[in-house]
C-alpha cells in the first residue's frame, strides 16, 4: 500500500513516453491510405512490391469514404498524413492548394512505366493544378445507368434511352407498368453525383470568373435541376437518401426501380450479389443527355505523394507499381475498378465485359469539375439544395439564388487570395 | 494546524498544471480563434490569416443553418429534458414504492443503458427504427399505426433522436431522483394518511416539494448535457434529413473539423457554451426563488 | 396490509419497463448471432434460425476487432491510473490541507466544469500536433490527465476524514505525503474505486475525442473502430451489432460487478452528504 504513489507516478510517465511501438530499424515502413473496398485488393497485389523492395514493408489503412475527406484533412493539420494515399480526384484542387501534395511532373517525365498519352484526356486533366502535376491516375470513375433490361422492354423500348427525352418516355411507361409503390428510378437524395453528372452535361460552366463565383443560375444548370427535381414530382423518383434503403441490390431485384446511377464498383457487385436468374436481366448504358449520349463526372482516385513523406522515392515507385499496364488490369480483375490507362483496357477480360463497354464510350466524354479547393464543400451544397426544392418544397428560383449566394460565400476567401496575388 | 508552506503545492500542482494546459489554454485559445478567420488556407500557410475580430460571430447568426441548428437543439433539449425527467420520476417512483420486489435487479436493469456506449447502441436503434424491418414500426403497424419513417422524414427524425436518448440517460436521473425519494421521511406520509389524503395529494403536497432541490440538480445536468448533443445525430443520422438533426455542437464539428473554418468553428462553440449558461443561470435562479437553496 | 392488486401493479409495471429497456440489448446480441442478411426480413426476426459466430469471426480476423478492444483498454487503464494520482492528491489538499488562495482555486475548478469540453477541443488539437502526439497513445491520455468531476468527488468524500487522525500524525512528525499514502489513501478507498469505474467507463465509451485525434487505425479505440465500420459496412448489420455487443460487454460487466460503488459514487457526486 505504501509505495502505491511512486508507482502510480512510474506508470505514468510508462504511459506517457510510450505511445508507438518501436520498430526494427533495418524495415522501413511505407504508409498507405486507401479509401473503401480497394484497401482489401491491394494488400492482395503488395507481396510482389516487397519482394522486389525487401527490406520494404507497406502498411495499407483504409478508410471509409464518408469520413476520408476530414480524416485527410485532420491528418494534414495534425502532421499525420501518410507517405502516398488515394485521393479522390475531385480533391486534389483542395490539397494541392494547401501544399501537402509533391508536384510529380519530373517523376513522370523520367519515368518508363507511365506515359501520360496513356491515360483518358479529361481524367489526366483533373489531376493538373495551375499547371503542375499532383497526382497520378490510378482508376477511373464516371456515373451512368444501370438499369433492368426486362423492365424497359417491357415498357416498349427494345434500347437504352439515348436522350433526357427517350428516357423521361421510357420512366414514365415502367412507372404505368410497376404501379404506385414501385419506381422507375432510384436517385438517393443524399448523393450528389447524378444531379452533377446531369449539370455537367450543359455547355454552361457550373462556376464563373476563373472559380470565384457561383453560375448556377444559368440556363444550363437550371435545366440540369429542373429535370432532376421533374422525376420526383412526377413519382419516377422515390424521394429517398441512401441510408433509407437497407439493400439496394435486393430492390433492384425486386423491381422497386429501373434505373441506377451509379458507378463502375457495381458491376461486380450486381454479379455478386444479385440471384443467378437475374444475371441476364440487367445492363448498363451511358448517361443520356439533353439532346443524345452525354457527358459525365471525370471522377475517379489517384496516387498523391505527400510532401511531408520522408520516403518520398519508395512512394513514388509504389505509385509506379500500380501504374503499371499489367497491375492495371490485375487490378480490374479483382475490384472491377476501371483502369485509368487505355492500353489497360486491351485485357481480354475487359475487353470481354459487355457491362465496361458503356463507360468506356462514356469516358471518352467525361469532363471534370471545377477545380477549386471549395469544391466539396460545393457539391454537397448543391445536394443539400436539391433536396430543399424536393423535400422541402421550395421554389426552384428561390434555391438557385440562395445556392449561388452561399457559393458566393463559400468562395469569399478564395477571391481575396486571388485579388491578393493579383495587386502584387 | 499548519502542513508546512510548500507540501500542499505540491499535491495541487500537478492536477492544476494539467488542467491549466490542456484544459483552460485551449479554452482562452479558442476564444481568440475565434476573432480570426482561420480555415484551411490558413492551415496551409499562417500567412493568411486575419483578425477580424467579431465578424465570424455575425456570420454565423446570420447563417441560417446555424439557427436551424440552433432550434433544433432546443427543440431536443425543450422534449427530451421534461420527458427524461418524467421517466426517471417514473422510474424512480416504482423502485421506490414498497411493494416493489427485486429492487437491485430491476435497478440494473432500468440504469444498464446509462453505462453502454453512445456509437454502440446508437447502430442498434438505427436498425429498430428502419421503415420496413425495424421493430418499432412493427409494433405499430400491430397498434394499428402507419409505418412511420422516423430517420427520414424530417418531422420524426428529432423524435426519434429524443427517444433514444431519453433510453439511454433516464436510468442517471432515476438513481438520483431515487436517493432523495428515500430522504423523505416516511412519517410525513404516515401523518398525511392518517389524515385522509389520497396517493396523488400525497404525491403533490410531499414528494415534490420534498424532491424540489434534486430536481432541480436534475434538472440542470440534463439541460447542460443535453445542448451538448452530438453523438446521436453523428452516428445515427449524420445530420440528415433535410439537416433536422443538425445540432450545434454537430455543425461545429462540421465546421470545424470537415471544412477546417477554425474561425467559424470556435465562435459557434463560444455561442453554444454562453446560450448554456444562460440556460443554467436562468434554471438555478427560478429554482432557488421558490424555495431554499440548491444541492 | 397484503394489497395484491398494488403489488402486482407496481411490479408489473416494473417487469414492463425493465423488458422495454433492456430489449434493444438483448435483441442487438440476438441479431449479431444471426446469418448475414437475416435481419433484413419482414417482419423483423427475433432469434437467429441458425445461430452462428460468423459475425464475430469475421469481425476478429478481418476487421481487427481485437487490436481496438486492446487498444480501449489499455487506454481506459491508463488513464484511470494516471487520473486517480492526479485527482486524488489535489482532491485531498482541497479537502484538508491549508494553503493560500484554496477556495477560490477550488471555485475557479468547479467553474471549469460548466464549460463544455468541445470548446477548447480545436486548439486542443493543434497544441497535441506541436507535442506530436496525434495519433498516439498520449494524446488520448494527456488531456485526461485531472478532470475538475474527479478532484471535486475526492474532495467531496475527503473532508469526512476525520482531522485528529490525521493532526496525530503531524504531531508524530510524519511528512505530508507519508501522512497521505500510509493513513488517508486506505480511508479512501470507496472513493478510489468509485472514480477509478467512472474514469475507466469515460475512457472506454468516449468518441469525439479519439475519433479525432487517432488517425492511424492501428490506435483507433473501439468505438471510433465501430463508427468507422458501420459507415464502410452500411449493410451489413449483423456484423455491426456483433461489433456493438463486443463494445458494450466489458463495461457492462464491469458495471455488473461494482454497481454499488458506482451508484454511491454517482450520488456523492450529485447530492451532498
Amino acid at each position: 500500500m505504501s509505495a502505491i504513489a511512486p508507482r502510480l507516478y512510474a506508470i505514468a510517465l510508462l504511459a506517457l513516453v510510450g505511445g508507438c511501438a518501436q520498430r526494427d530499424a533495418a524495415v522501413i515502413t511505407l504508409k498507405f491510405w486507401t479509401i473503401g473496398r480497394e484497401g482489401e485488393v491491394v494488400q492482395q497485389m503488395l507481396p510482389e512490391f516487397e519482394r522486389a523492395h525487401p527490406g520494404v514493408r507497406v502498411v495499407v489503412q483504409q478508410i471509409p469514404l464518408t469520413a476520408a475527406h476530414e480524416k485527410l484533412l485532420t491528418a494534414f493539420a495534425g502532421d499525420a498524413l501518410p507517405d502516398v494515399a488515394q485521393i479522390g480526384n475531385t480533391w486534389i484542387p483542395e490539397f494541392a492548394a494547401l501544399h501537402a501534395l509533391e508536384p510529380l511532373q519530373a517523376r513522370v517525365d523520367a519515368s518508363h512505366v507511365i506515359a501520360s498519352a496513356d491515360y483518358f484526356p479529361g481524367i489526366w486533366d483533373t489531376n493538373v493544378i495551375e499547371g503542375q502535376l499532383y497526382g497520378v491516375p490510378w482508376y477511373v470513375d464516371t456515373r451512368l445507368l444501370f438499369y433492368r433490361t426486362d423492365l424497359v422492354a417491357a415498357a416498349g423500348f427494345a434500347q437504352p434511352p439515348q436522350s433526357w427525352d427517350e428516357w423521361r418516355r421510357c420512366m414514365a411507361a415502367i412507372k404505368r407498368n410497376a404501379g404506385p409503390d414501385k419506381y422507375a428510378v432510384f436517385l438517393p437524395l443524399n448523393e450528389f453525383e447524378p444531379l452533377l453528372g446531369l449539370a455537367l452535361q450543359q455547355s454552361d460552366p457550373l462556376l464563373a470568373d476563373n472559380g470565384t463565383r457561383g453560375n448556377f443560375e444559368s440556363p444550363g444548370f437550371r435545366r440540369a435541376l429542373a429535370f432532376y427535381v421533374e422525376m420526383f414530382r412526377s413519382g419516377l423518383a422515390p424521394p429517398m437518401s441512401n441510408t433509407q434503403i437497407s439493400n439496394v441490390w435486393d430492390e433492384f431485384a425486386h423491381g422497386l426501380f429501373a434505373f441506377y446511377i451509379t458507378g463502375p464498383w457495381n458491376i461486380g457487385e450486381f454479379k455478386r450479389r444479385l440471384a443467378p436468374d437475374m444475371q441476364d436481366k440487367w445492363n448498363t448504358a451511358p448517361l443520356p443527355g439533353p439532346d443524345g449520349p452525354g457527358a459525365g463526372a471525370a471522377g475517379g482516385s489517384s496516387l498523391a505523394i505527400f510532401h511531408s513523406s520522408t520516403n518520398k522515392q519508395l512512394a513514388w515507385e509504389l505509385a509506379e507499381f500500380f501504374s503499371a499496364v499489367p497491375a492495371q488490369q490485375r487490378f480490374y480483375a479483382l475490384t472491377g475498378d476501371l483502369p485509368a490507362r487505355r492500353s489497360a483496357w486491351d485485357d481480354p477480360q475487359l475487353a470481354q465485359e459487355g457491362y465496361a463497354r458503356a463507360f468506356r464510350e462514356q469516358l471518352e466524354r467525361a469532363k471534370p469539375t471545377p477545380k477549386v479547393p471549395e469544391w466539396e464543400r460545393i457539391a454537397q451544397e448543391m445536394q443539400l439544395m436539391a433536396d430543399r426544392v424536393i423535400r422541402g418544397n421550395m421554389p426552384i428560383d428561390a434555391a438557385l439564388r440562395e445556392f449561388d449566394a452561399t457559393t458566393d460565400a463559400v468562395l469569399a476567401k478564395r477571391r481575396a487570395l486571388l485579388a491578393r496575388s493579383t495587386m502584387r | 494546524m499548519s502542513s508546512g508552506r510548500y507540501a500542499p503545492w505540491t499535491f495541487v500542482a500537478p492536477a492544476l498544471l494539467a488542467l491549466g494546459a490542456f484544459f483552460l489554454l485551449p479554452v482562452l485559445a479558442a476564444l481568440a480563434l475565434s476573432f480570426t478567420d482561420f480555415d484551411l488556407y490558413a492551415l496551409a500557410d499562417t500567412k493568411n490569416l486575419r483578425v477580424v475580430w467579431f465578424d465570424n460571430y455575425v456570420e454565423v447568426l446570420r447563417t441560417p443553418l446555424f439557427w436551424k441548428s440552433l432550434l433544433n437543439t432546443l427543440y431536443f433539449v425543450a422534449v427530451g429534458v421534461p420527458l427524461s425527467i418524467a421517466a426517471s420520476l417514473g422510474a424512480a417512483l416504482l423502485l421506490n414504492s414498497p411493494l416493489a420486489r427485486l429492487k437491485g435487479v430491476f435497478r440494473t436493469a432500468l440504469f444498464a443503458p446509462v453505462v453502454t456506449t453512445v456509437v454502440a447502441v446508437a447502430l442498434i436503434w438505427r436498425y429498430l427504427f428502419h421503415t420496413r424491418y425495424g421493430l418499432i414500426n412493427y409494433v405499430l403497424a400491430h397498434l394499428g399505426f402507419a409505418p412511420i419513417d422516423w430517420l427520414g422524414d424530417p418531422h420524426w427524425s428529432m423524435p426519434a433522436i429524443i427517444v433514444f436518448a431519453v433510453w439511454k440517460n433516464f436510468g442517471y436521473n432515476m438513481v438520483i431522483l431515487l436517493a432523495g425519494l428515500q430522504a423523505i421521511p416516511l412519517e410525513l406520509y404516515e401523518a398525511a394518511r392518517i389524515d385522509g389524503a389520497s396517493a396523488w395529494r400525497q404525491f403533490r403536497h410531499i414528494t415534490l416539494p420534498s424532491l424540489k432541490p434534486v430536481l432541480l440538480l436534475v434538472a440542470i445536468i440534463t439541460v447542460a448535457g443535453y445542448f451538448q448533443l452530438f453523438a446521436e445525430p453523428y452516428v445515427m443520422t449524420r445530420g440528415d434529413p433535410l439537416q433536422s438533426t443538425v445540432s450545434v455542437l454537430y455543425y461545429m464539428f462540421q465546421q470545424g473539423f470537415e471544412w477546417w473554418n477554425l474561425g467559424r468553428a470556435t465562435a459557434i462553440a463560444f455561442l453554444l457554451f454562453a446560450l448554456t449558461l444562460l440556460v443554467t443561470r436562468a434554471l438555478l435562479r427560478a429554482g432557488s426563488r421558490d424555495g431554499e437553496g440548491s444541492a | 396490509m397484503k394489497r395484491p392488486l398494488a403489488t402486482f401493479a407496481v411490479n408489473g409495471a416494473l417487469l414492463l419497463v425493465a423488458l422495454v429497456v433492456v430489449f434493444p440489448l438483448a435483441w442487438m446480441t440476438s441479431v449479431s448471432f444471426m446469418q448475414p442478411g437475416e435481419a433484413s426480413a419482414f417482419p423483423p426476426p427475433l432469434l437467429p434460425a441458425h445461430a452462428t459466430f460468423a459475425n464475430y469471426r469475421e469481425l476478429f480476423e478481418h476487421a481487427g476487432m481485437g487490436r481496438y478492444l486492446f487498444n480501449s483498454l489499455f487506454l481506459a487503464v491508463a488513464v484511470t491510473l494516471i487520473s486517480l494520482a492526479f485527482n486524488l492528491s489535489a482532491g485531498y489538499a482541497f479537502a484538508k490541507l491549508e494553503f493560500r488562495g484554496r477556495e477560490r482555486l477550488f471555485q475557479a475548478v468547479l467553474g471549469a466544469l460548466l464549460i463544455p469540453a468541445q470548446v477548447g477541443m480545436i486548439p486542443l488539437f493543434l497544441m497535441m500536433k506541436w507535442l506530436h502526439l496525434v495519433n498516439t497513445y498520449g494524446g488520448v491520455i494527456v488531456p485526461c490527465l485531472a478532470t475538475a468531476f474527479g478532484i471535486f468527488l475526492v474532495r467531496q468524500y475527503a473532508r469526512s476524514i476525520p482531522n485528529d487522525l490525521i493532526e496525530a500524525a503531524r504531531i508524530d512528525g510524519a511528512g505530508e505525503w507519508h501522512i497521505f499514502v500510509r493513513i488517508v489513501l486506505p480511508l479512501l478507498k470507496p472513493v478510489i474505486v468509485t472514480l477509478a469505474i467512472f474514469s475507466f467507463l469515460a475512457t472506454w465509451n468516449d468518441f469525439m475525442w479519439p475519433l479525432i485525434v487517432l488517425s492511424d487505425q492501428d490506435w483507433m479505440t473501439a468505438p471510433v473502430a465501430i463508427a468507422a465500420l458501420s459507415r464502410e459496412h452500411v449493410q451489413d448489420n449483423e456484423l455491426m451489432m456483433a461489433g456493438s455487443v463486443v463494445t458494450i460487454l466489458p463495461v457492462l460487466l464491469l458495471f455488473l460487478v461494482l454497481q454499488r460503488h458506482y451508484i454511491q459514487g454517482l450520488l456523492l457526486g450529485s447530492v451532498k452528504g
